[in-house]
């Protein structure tokens, strides 16, 4: 198997708190982006650990790091991540997508502290992170501008108008990172709208590429540690997961993209299988 | 008018260093000057709306001012979403500069006939709506919108149009200018409507029939005061636009006025145009000339009578 394949070794105790505190998110309203969130968990986990700069108790820090996530639908991963660094309370995610609350089922910039731009709609996160990353150059400024999108957000034609102003432009201060974990909506990736070769497109397009495992967490720090893969162009990091990991009957299972109303079985397994109770 | 709106961005970017200009694939020598003089604030991107209205909504989000210029059927149609979202929910300053707004573009047919751009902006949350009636006009409101919060859509007409606005009016966003007192007849214009309004009063002057008009150059937010106030003094009020009647200048003078005297909107008819021709050939055979305008008045005081 080739070393960017999605590990399937056993999850870290990190790894497994972090599921556990997207879950309050999810098991709460009794709805979410259930594989989304799993399957981009260890990004958001090496991103806010080990690469970007930020300040929980500044989020506007004009030097910070912005992270998009462009695929919205995967927040509770990137809340599960501020809420433990602070820059809101961990009890908030048990209230999320709450009539009151300010976590909504798609991250808002202005009501969430550290988030950057509102999305939700799929393929708006790269050209308005190219258009940051192009306010950091115009300044001189040494932030640097992350996003992260979904491969069925891929399919979008402003992510690819966005990519190719990217390579004209060499914005080497932009990294996407495309969260490869082969199924869409519908179902599989390969059968509703294939990708292939994914790297290849993007090279073209002007960005330096590594592809790696999505839930190898060294391997991902080793990976993001390194950008600009290439001086004077934009970076894309193809990262391989699997949809739904860390519970077994949501792995690679369409039907688990979005999930709502789960049973107590449902919820007992689900809670045994990222260790909890 | 086009002209003095892209060199008042120039202007503007001397003076303030967060001015930046974005086109889409505009013509071969558009802001030369500028691009000579500052091309790190001057960028001009391919065919892509989507992409163009995105990246100036990231810009605007770490405090610059983005002046993005294409054709206003691709800015308004085309990214619609970018608009609404990049731009509009994050109640970014964006300045989306529309060419050719309504039927400037007649002889290319309905792709490029902007007929409905003033409702598809006007419907956005956040978005305000500018549509001068003339260079000058436009030259003074244009210092406005570098500090205006929240993103614009200016419309601008054809070129060469005639020059009628005064120079002594303040110009400001949201504020309407009166031309003439109340009369029988209130004319509410928006954009080049104005200077057909204008020559309608004359001719119906003429017939011994008073007519104001109330220039509306900002579409949205609609200064409804001085509607209300031009309102209670006259027996009929006439929109004039050069738009659909659905959801443009009409349609929010309707919103806003109740229970004043009866309203007429003139405009064009809501379907995609069918001719080609010329903007004045085609605004003729809609009526939207100044006989156009002064008979379509004189009728419905005769039948109001």
């Amino acid at each position: 198997m080739p070393s960017d394949s999605p590990s399937t070794a056993a999850l870290d105790e990190r790894s497994l708190y972090l599921r556990r505190l997207a879950m309050r998110g999810i098991l709460g309203p009794n709805r979410g982006h259930v594989g989304a969130t799993l399957s981009l968990m260890e990004m958001v986990r090496v991103l806010y650990d080990s690469i970007l700069r930020y300040r929980p108790d500044d989020p506007a820090w004009p030097e910070r790091d912005r992270f998009i996530l462009s695929k919205g639908h995967g927040c509770l991963a990137q809340y599960a991540l501020l809420a433990e660094k602070g820059f809101f309370s961990v009890e908030a995610l048990d209230d999320a997508f709450g009539l009151d609350s300010f976590l909504g089922g798609h991250p808002e910039r202005g009501p969430i502290p550290g988030v950057e731009a509102s999305t939700g709609a799929l393929g708006h996160g790269l050209p308005i992170g190219l258009g940051m990353a192009r306010a950091a150059r115009l300044r001189g400024a040494a932030w640097r501008v992350f996003v992260m999108a979904g491969d069925g957000e891929m399919d979008e034609g402003s992510m690819w108008e966005a990519a190719m102003a990217a390579g004209r432009d060499g914005l080497e201060n932009l990294t996407l990172l495309i969260d490869y974990n082969h199924i869409q909506s519908y179902g599989p990736v390969d059968a509703v709208q294939p990708l292939e070769p994914l790297a290849a497109k993007l090279e073209s397009f002007g960005f330096a590429v590594a592809e790696v495992d999505g839930h190898d967490v060294a391997a991902l720090e080793s990976a993001l540690g390194g950008v600009p893969f290439t001086a004077g162009r934009p970076s894309a990091l193809v990262a391989h997961t699997i949809k739904g990991r860390g519970l077994p009957d949501a792995e690679n299972d369409p039907t688990w993209h979005h999930k709502a109303r789960f049973s107590d079985e449902q919820r007992a397994a689900m809670l045994a299988a990222l260790g909890g109770t | 008018m086009r002209r003095t709106c892209l060199d008042a961005i120039h202007r503007l970017a001397r003076a303030d260093e967060r001015v930046v200009f974005i086109g889409s694939d505009l013509g071969p020598g558009t802001l030369d000057a500028m691009r000579e003089e500052m091309p790190e604030r001057f960028f001009m991107e391919g065919v892509a709306e989507q992409n163009v209205v995105g990246t100036a909504a990231g810009m605007a989000l770490e405090g610059f001012v983005p002046y993005v210029n294409t054709i206003a059927t691709f800015l308004t149609r085309r990214c619609l979403e970018q608009t609404a979202l990049d731009a509009c929910l994050h109640d970014a300053p964006v300045r989306l500069v529309a060419n050719g707004g309504g039927l400037v573009y007649a002889p290319l047919g309905p792709t490029h006939c902007a007929i409905e751009d003033l409702a598809l902006m006007r419907a956005l949350p956040n978005m305000t709506v500018l549509a001068p009636a003339d260079a000058n006009e436009m030259a003074r409101l244009m210092p406005a919108t570098v500090d205006h919060p929240g993103p614009l859509y200016i419309r601008l007409a054809k070129g060469g149009d005639r020059l009628v606005t005064r120079d002594e009016v303040p110009a400001a966003i949201g504020p309407a200018v009166p031309y003439g007192d109340p009369g029988d007849v209130c004319l509410v214009t928006t954009g080049v409507m104005l200077q057909r309004a204008l020559e309608a009063a004359e001719i119906l002057e003429a017939d011994g029939i008073t007519a104001g008009i109330v220039h509306c150059p900002t579409v949205k937010p609609l200064d409804t005061a001085t509607l209300a106030d031009h309102a209670r003094h006259t027996r009929l009020l006439v929109t004039v636009e050069e738009h659909v009647v659905n959801g443009g200048l009409g349609t929010a003078v309707l919103e806003t006025l109740t229970g004043g005297p009866p309203l007429k909107r003139l405009g064009l008819p809501h379907r995609f145009v069918e001719n080609y021709g010329n903007q004045e050939g085609l605004l003729e055979r809609l009526g939207l000339t100044a006989e156009g305008i002064a008979g379509a008045v004189r009728r419905e005081l005769a039948e109001r009578a």
